[in-house]
């Protein structure tokens, strides 16, 4: 019961969110709607027990990831607004049809493959004995030992990849000043013409 | 125990926002946002259904996801930051050339 | 769980934001009493004993002023920053027991509000939080100096929780434990009879990074770089006013506190240490108190002595130095942890040995690396 409470809470949140992250023209507000999405999906993360990844989820996306976003567009000053409008007039109906079919598609699937009534067995608590992370440590390091050193191989490779990809030369020309929200900039013009 | 129908729906709902996001967007600091979005949702499942099936290893596996969005999200700002840098604008509308 | 049991949790609850703002009013108090001490001047005197009211005179004062919103500002965001400031640190704070338990109605009461399965990972998430607060205060604020504080923040707090992170690793190594009750249960006892078993010695390069890292964390001097008046005016404040500045500087000191206070559950030895026996609930959190205080005098007599250092050498600092002294420090957690179970009691001999080795390898490495560098550099410089 207190499970399908929560499912009924954050579940809308975390869709509305997303939605609302898609229709914001700012950036700095989309990133925002998925810093809440994310604990949204954290919550439910703990709900199906899983604590660790809810915790990994917390300080990974919403702590790191996230305000590397924020980071990158204050930096870059695109915050500014975009245009929201399809430029392509047959796109739209198109993606809604193609979405509905997927929809259904889905329906189809989860029909034939669990059924609409399935439950989780329970005793998960089992898996879990001992501590959620206990238990994800014992796994993680035994049987997917190597996908978890391949793994971080690639983060070592990402992280030199992203300083030879942002790295500037000493004596390039530097871009752009960082700029907050959007706002009107009336005095350039006034500045020239004085 | 909630039903798994359930959660299964939702994610999918999740992940088609994402899509979405992907195909409509054109700045593309949230093209990367979505990209995240749809990366949750299936996390979402992988979660779920280590709970029906009673194996931790689905939550292995959304942590390496997470792992993997971590170094992907480090590169693709970075190839944000110099798209930005040559071109003024991070609208992947404009990033129609290979060369210039 | 009854009824009885809902309404000690919220007890609890009470009891613990209550216990925080107090520890807010006196710790704010004695800031500017050690520092004034420090500089050989009197700090606050005339409110209450002392001054001891100074913090909720001026509290009294920002909270009556008008609150205002600058016209550029981002509004909705520049609303919600201040609470964001103090909401994730009275949460960091719920799962840290500063006191043993007392008894009532037949019940055990801790105190403390929930002792979680992933005790160090929430403290973790929750202070990844606060860097929102400074973040959005910043570019909402719709002007250039907080916005520079705020850009400046984000790549300061990430890059020092990455050091925060290796030096709780390493004691989550150490104790094998991710519940805060079991990790101060695991400090009791005493080396060779009369060294008390805190985690802090044998972990004490864990110790200094938790320490600078959580300076960096809490944006205290010298690492007050979002805020640095000599360039920025305020920092990411510059524009807030009246009790939204009150609730940033709340915030802000609700941090050190927590992070004090973690230290002390994680290195110090919790709420442990010798007492009498007569009222035994309260010596505990005496002795609580009493280290955090400790810490936070540490912390005040830094903030006194050193100067603020420039934005490329902090960031040089976290990358080139604590970071891989964390790396090395959690492989060797893993040798001193993992030999002795291995070889018997040699392998701890075996251990020591191998980190002091392979420790001054990498000095003497570190060193032969960065000779050439500097020098060229120098030559290069007019």
């Amino acid at each position: 019961m207190a499970e399908l409470i929560v499912f009924w809470v954050f579940a809308p949140l975390a869709v509305a969110s997303g939605i609302a992250m898609l229709l914001q023209r700012n950036a700095v507000y989309s990133a925002l709607f998925l810093v809440v999405n994310f604990f949204a999906l954290a919550v439910f993360f703990l709900m199906l027990g899983a604590e660790f990844l809810f915790a990994v989820q917390i300080i990974v996306y919403a702590g790191a990831i996230m305000v590397l976003f924020l980071f990158v567009i204050m930096l870059l000053g695109v915050d500014r607004e975009e245009r929201l409008v399809e430029p392509i007039r047959w796109q739209r109906p198109l993606g809604i049809f193609l979405g509905v079919g997927i929809t259904a598609e889905i329906f189809a699937a989860v029909r034939a493959g669990v059924g609409f009534a399935a439950k989780a067995p329970g005793g998960f608590a089992l898996v879990n004995q001992g501590g959620n992370a206990q238990a994800i440590a014992k796994v993680l390091f035994t049987d997917y030992f190597l996908p978890f050193e391949i793994t971080s191989i690639l983060l070592i490779v990402a992280a030199v990849a992203a300083m030879v990809l942002a790295h500037r030369r000493r004596g390039a020309v530097s871009g752009p000043p960082p700029a907050g929200p959007a706002r009107p900039q009336p005095d350039r013009e006034a500045e020239v013409a004085g | 125990m909630i039903r798994l129908p359930l959660v299964l729906f939702f994610s999918a709902v999740l992940f088609s926002t994402g899509v979405y996001g992907v195909l409509a967007r054109r700045n593309g600091v949230l093209v990367l946002m979505s990209i995240e979005l749809m990366l949750n949702a299936v996390n979402v499942n992988l979660v779920a259904f280590s709970q029906y099936v009673r194996d931790i290893g689905g939550q292995v596996f959304a942590l390496f996801v997470i792992a993997v969005a971590a170094a992907e999200v480090g590169i693709g700002l970075a190839i944000v930051i110099l798209i930005f840098r040559n071109r003024e604008s991070i609208n992947v509308d404009e990033v129609s050339l290979l060369k210039w | 769980m009854g009824w009885l049991d809902w309404m000690l949790l919220l007890a609890r609850i009470v009891l613990t934001f209550f216990m925080l703002l107090f520890a807010l009013v006196i710790v704010i108090w004695l800031e500017r009493k050690f520092i004034a001490d420090m500089q050989t001047r009197p700090g606050p005197l005339r409110a209450g004993p002392r001054g001891v009211l100074i913090t909720l005179a001026d509290g009294m004062k920002l909270f009556f002023k008008e609150s205002f919103v600058p016209t550029l500002a981002d509004r909705p965001v520049y609303l919600i920053a201040p609470i964001l400031a103090v909401v994730p640190a009275f949460l960091a704070f719920s799962v840290i027991p500063w006191g043993t338990h007392v008894t009532l109605f037949g019940r055990e009461i801790p105190f403390q509000i929930a002792d979680l399965n992933i005790g160090i990972l929430w403290v973790l998430a929750m202070t990844s939080m606060t860097v929102y607060a400074v973040v959005l205060a910043g570019w909402s604020s719709g002007s250039n100096y907080p916005l520079l504080g705020s850009v400046r923040s984000s790549a300061q707090m990430i890059s020092y929780e990455v050091g925060m992170g290796l030096a709780l690793i390493s004691v989550l190594m150490f104790t094998g434990h991710l519940k805060m009750s079991e990790i101060v249960a695991g400090q009791g006892g005493y080396y060779w009879g009369f060294v008390p078993r805190w985690n802090f010695i044998p972990q004490f390069p864990a110790f200094l990074l938790y320490l600078i890292a959580g300076l960096a964390e809490t944006n205290r001097p010298p690492f007050d770089l979002p805020e640095a008046e000599s360039e920025l005016v305020a920092g990411f404040h510059t524009e807030y006013s009246g009790w939204r500045f009150a609730m940033l500087y709340l915030g802000e000191y609700l941090n050190t506190i927590t992070v004090a206070a973690i230290a002390t559950t994680l290195f110090l030895g919790g709420w442990r240490g010798p007492h009498p026996s007569f009222l035994p609930w309260l010596w505990p959190i005496a002795w609580f108190a009493l280290k955090i205080l400790v810490i936070f005098y540490v912390y005040v007599w830094i903030r006194g002595t050193m100067p603020r250092i420039r934005y490329d050498r902090l960031m040089a600092f976290g990358w080139k130095l604590l970071i891989p002294l964390g790396l090395f420090w959690v492989l060797a957690t893993g040798t001193i942890v993992l030999l002795p179970g291995l070889y018997g009691s040699r392998g701890r001999l075996v251990a020591v040995g191998l980190i002091v080795g392979i420790g001054m390898l990498l000095l003497l490495a570190a060193d032969v690396l960065e000779r050439p560098r500097s020098r060229s550099r120098e030559g290069a410089s007019p």
